[in-house]
């Protein structure tokens, strides 16, 4: 291994940039004449909109231009989309209402787009707002998860019943036979609690307007620029494709959230022609919290059945998924075909079942967040596992233990083909990290200090660099999950590669440069990744689901070997030699058997003069590009394991010892990774002990900002404990699985199980927050002493 | 329309600007020094932390006016010339940041807290020090052990501590 090569903890390239200020995010970009928008929102939950008077606002000092839905409507711009058609039981498609990115006649949740303002200033931009006169008739809202099927009110007319979707996928009859087979059955009620992804960097746009060329520039804070582009031009109509550049430039975190295409990016490149002035948004932290896209909100209710020896018969699932006002660009997937194929977790389990209800309510719209579907279906799958074995009163370790696949590839009753892991493995190791022998003696050491100790545990699965295209086309998803890149070297020898993904915090001008300095043996210093920019990459498919390791450099990885063949060509001519004598390695072109070589600078500026070969039998020039789509999804998956320990006179829960084991096949750079791991296990334990976005009944949001939804600070957590233990995966080139949600994915059941644990197996719900904590442990105590 | 002057990264500056205008909007509009960054608006995450006479406050939360004739030290007057604050090459050390964003506020947050609690920091001081300042990425774990590289470098480099009154 090199220093700078694959499986080396090799310092950031991005870092210097960052850590000096000179990082440039959209909010740092200003174009010449830049005016500012800002948007009106509903103060209600759900409101027909009589009548919308801006003439006031119009005249105030700074105002440029206001718009309403009926503009973009005049426009023909259309509403946002969602990419994913889910179908009911019975085969029908899913019942969607339309979603304009400026409200048309009605508003559906609390901060919903109702007009916009643009000004030469922004306070001037609020001030005008405030003067627009909307005249509402408030309408019930619909807020809770569980009953908005059965409410009275329609939130679209399209949903009568305000479900989306009633889906499902498992063999229900061999189910029932698996449960009447069964000697015990493990039941559980399970929400998992509504949050808001918090990137630190809120959602910006510029949009710009070149009217000379007739070219529209959007600067936005995107996961992935190219399916905007896609978007925005061939569903919503702002431009052509050709005639529409969408730059991504440095992205403060996503989680997800910055994947979707939203009403604040579309109006602002819209407006910028409607003015003929560059129009720029940033959202403020509260507009953050009430407009972009939340996570989870799941009810769930779940079985699993059990033999006489404790072996795994069968699994039931019912879950109602909570997709919000409107339809995200890929919410219909997440409580679907990202979650219900996880259901098998890492077991042996000969039959699952899982139907979902998806609903509409009066709140914001819900998509992927850091795991999308599979930290719901993890929550699910180890409540069960931990709350079984204690019934069946075994060791929860040895209960996973006995349950776990072992032979690979292993086909689940759920879609999912697991094609290489080693499960053991990754349990005993972390087992002796967290020193489980030593557990006895650390619990009557915290009862001696009057505290209640706990232990719980996560084995988790999750499925990432979502794929092969023609798979997920027949699932439902709108477009391929493949990935591009493209290497262009130069004729000195250095190389930019343009790819598809986008990094807005996974380091990947590292990483991927490493993957480029390892083939080709040149200096990581010589090579430049190139992202983020329509206008320079030509397609791509973005960053998220941990795809792009996975996917995103296994096609560099397809790439380079294009340029190393090219290469040999060239060789070959120079040194005067056969094509197939000709070796690669260690960054040169070698004649087998001889020490005639020819390094790999020197073959690029060979390829570019073409003096030595002929310009008609090989073409000149040394750049490669390629598409990559997987052959299979990537299975990651290891164990956490989390001690806590509870103060119950204050509720307060710490946590003492994090041993996380993960297997992500191969690794190209272990400090990164390790990074990923500590920053999803720290929204994990956001999820499981901290925070939770509440809307209250007339569904306002009473959770908008820092001061009310409790973000994890350096003191709620602890350090981490970190291993790997690795089956290269055998479905790419490079043996990479995808890291970069395993902790958000297998935390949060493994605090809850510690918990629990702690309390005496007194269930708790998420937030765990002191105050829950507190009467659970009352609860657990006066049960002990009445029992 | 106010008239301020400040000293901000060691150069003098005088603008006339709006009175209602923020320490934050003031570096990042009028003079675009854009590292400084804003998280929130409720002085919550400390993305917006630069050093005002020295000490850390949050640019978000503080009016241009209030501080006429301060020195602000923002991220891009932390290095000196090429070389790198001690506490800078301590974060790309110890890969104390990932997407970048609440970097610039962490590392003037941290040469604070060096500046008021000294060059050894345990873990446990570090995580309750830093309570005014959000990360959504890393998890704080290698910010903590930055933070704490940082803090000891910057006692080898003879960094000047200023111990805090208290
Ligand atoms: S922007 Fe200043 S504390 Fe958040
Ligand atoms: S590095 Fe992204 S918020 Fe801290």
């Amino acid at each position: 291994m090199s220093a700078t090569g694959i499986g080396a903890a090799v310092r950031r390239k991005e870092d210097h940039r960052f850590i000096t200020g000179q990082g440039r995010y959209t909010d740092d970009i200003n174009r010449p004449g830049q005016v500012h928008a800002y948007f009106l929102r509903s103060p209600h939950a759900h409101a027909i909109i009589k009548a919308i008077d801006t003439e006031a606002a119009a005249g105030m000092p700074g105002v440029i231009g206001i718009f309403t839905g009926a503009d973009l409507a005049a426009d023909k711009i259309g509403g946002l989309i969602c990419g994913w058609m889910i179908h009911n039981k019975d085969g029908t498609p899913m019942r969607a209402g339309p979603h304009p990115a400026l409200a048309q006649g009605k508003v559906r949740y609390v901060g919903d787009h109702v007009a916009v303002v643009v000004a030469e200033t922004l306070a001037e931009a609020k001030d005008a707002a405030e003067a627009i006169a909307v005249d509402y008739e408030e309408l019930p809202a619909v807020v809770d998860t569980g009953t908005a099927a059965g409410a009275k009110t329609v939130i679209h007319d399209e949903a009568p019943d305000n479900t989306v979707f009633n889906w499902h996928l498992g063999d229900r009859e061999a189910v029932e036979k698996a449960f009447r087979a069964a000697s015990h059955v493990t039941k559980l009620d399970l929400v998992n609690n509504r949050l808001v992804p918090n990137a630190m960097e809120p959602r910006a746009a510029v949009g710009d307007y070149d009217a000379g060329e007739g070219v529209f520039t959007l600067y936005t804070t995107s996961q992935n620029p190219h399916v905007a582009r896609l978007v925005l031009s061939a569903f919503i109509g702002i431009a052509p494709e050709n005639k529409l550049r969408v730059i991504a430039p440095d992205v403060g975190g996503g989680f997800g959230s910055k994947i979707f295409i939203y009403a604040e990016e579309t109006v602002c490149v819209w407006a910028a022609k409607k003015v003929g002035r560059p129009v720029k948004w940033t959202a403020d932290r509260t507009e953050a919290f009430l407009s972009d896209a939340h996570g989870r909100d799941h009810v769930t209710h779940a079985e699993l059945a059990t033999d006489a020896e404790g072996r795994i018969l069968g699994m039931r699932v019912k879950t109602t998924a909570n997709l919000g006002a409107y339809l995200s660009t890929f919410s219909s997937s997440v409580p679907t075909y990202l979650y219900a194929p996880l259901l098998s977790g890492q077991y042996d389990i000969p039959a699952i079942y899982c139907e979902v209800d998806a609903v509409y309510t009066n709140t914001a719209p819900v998509d992927a967040y850091r795991g999308a579907g599979r930290p719901e279906a993890t929550f699910v799958v180890e409540r069960l596992i931990e709350v079984t074995a204690r019934q069946l009163g075994k060791d929860p370790a040895r209960f996973r233990m006995q349950n776990y696949i072992r032979r690979f590839p292993h086909q689940t009753p759920v879609i999912m083909m697991y094609d290489t892991g080693n499960y053991g493995a990754s349990l005993k190791k972390a087992l002796e990290m967290i020193d489980y022998k030593g557990l006895g003696k650390r619990k009557r050491d915290s009862a001696r200090a009057g505290k209640l100790r706990g232990i719980g545990f996560s084995s988790y699965i999750e499925a990432c660099g979502i794929a092969p295209s023609a798979a997920v086309g027949s699932l439902g998803a709108g477009v391929g999950l493949w990935e591009s890149a493209e290497v262009r070297v130069n004729p000195i020898g250095t190389v930019e590669v343009l790819t598809g993904s986008h990094s807005h915090g996974q380091g990947h001008e590292t990483t991927f440069a490493q993957l480029v300095s390892d083939r080709l043996g040149i200096s990581i210093d010589n090579v430049s990744i190139i992202h983020g920019d329509t206008d320079k990459v030509q397609m791509g498919m973005g960053t998220y689901g941990s795809r792009s390791g996975a996917v995103g450099m296994s096609a560099i990885f397809k790439a380079l070997d294009k340029v190393i063949a090219k290469g040999k060509k060239v060789a070959a001519h120079v040194l005067e030699a056969d094509e197939a004598d000709i070796d690669f390695a260690d960054g040169h072109f070698a004649v087998k058997g001889t020490d005639r070589k020819l390094d790999f600078g020197s073959c690029a500026l060979q390829a570019y003069v073409a003096h030595k070969f002929n310009g008609q039998e090989l073409e000149p020039g040394l750049k490669e590009g390629a598409f990559y789509d997987p052959t299979n999804f990537t299975f990651p998956a290891g164990v956490h394991i989390c001690e806590v320990e509870i103060d119950p006179q204050t509720g307060v829960t710490r946590i003492e010892r994090w041993a996380a084991v993960d297997d992500f096949g191969n690794v190209i750079n272990p400090m990164i990774v390790e990074g990923q791991v500590h920053g999803g296990i720290a929204q994990g334990v956001g999820q499981a002990l901290l925070e939770g976005a509440r809307y209250n009944a007339d569904g306002q949001l009473v959770t908008a900002s820092f001061m009310d939804y409790t973000m994890p600070r350096a003191d709620d957590l602890p350090s981490f404990d970190v291993g790997m233990t690795v089956t290269p995966c055998p479905s790419n080139p490079l043996g990479i699985k995808g890291c970069g949600e395993a902790g958000a994915i297998a935390s949060p059941p493994a605090v809850i199980n510690a918990i629990t644990d702690a309390l005496g197996h007194e269930e708790i719900a998420m937030p765990a927050t002191p105050q829950a904590v507190w009467r659970a442990a009352r609860k657990s105590m006066n049960r002990m002493a009445a029992e | 329309m106010t008239t301020v002057s400040l000293t901000v990264n060691g150069r003098a500056v005088t603008a006339a600007i709006d009175p209602r205008t923020l320490l934050v909007q003031f570096l990042r509009e009028n003079l675009r020094l854009t590292g400084t960054h804003v998280g929130c608006d409720t002085s919550q995450c400390g993305a917006c932390v630069v050093h005002l006479d020295g000490k850390a406050v949050k640019s978000c939360t503080t009016l241009a006016v209030a501080v006429d004739g301060s020195s602000v030290t923002t991220i891009e007057g932390l290095a000196s010339g090429d070389a790198l604050h001690p506490m800078q090459e301590a974060f790309r050390e110890h890969h104390g940041l990932q997407c970048g964003f609440c970097t610039p506020g962490m590392i003037m947050s941290a040469v604070d807290m060096v500046n008021r609690r000294g060059h050894h920091l345990d873990e446990k001081t570090i995580r309750e020090d830093l309570d005014g300042n959000i990360c959504r990425c890393t998890g704080y774990h290698n910010i903590v052990k930055a933070i704490a590289a940082g803090a000891e470098a910057m006692g080898r480099a003879g960094a000047p501590l200023r111990q805090a009154a208290e």
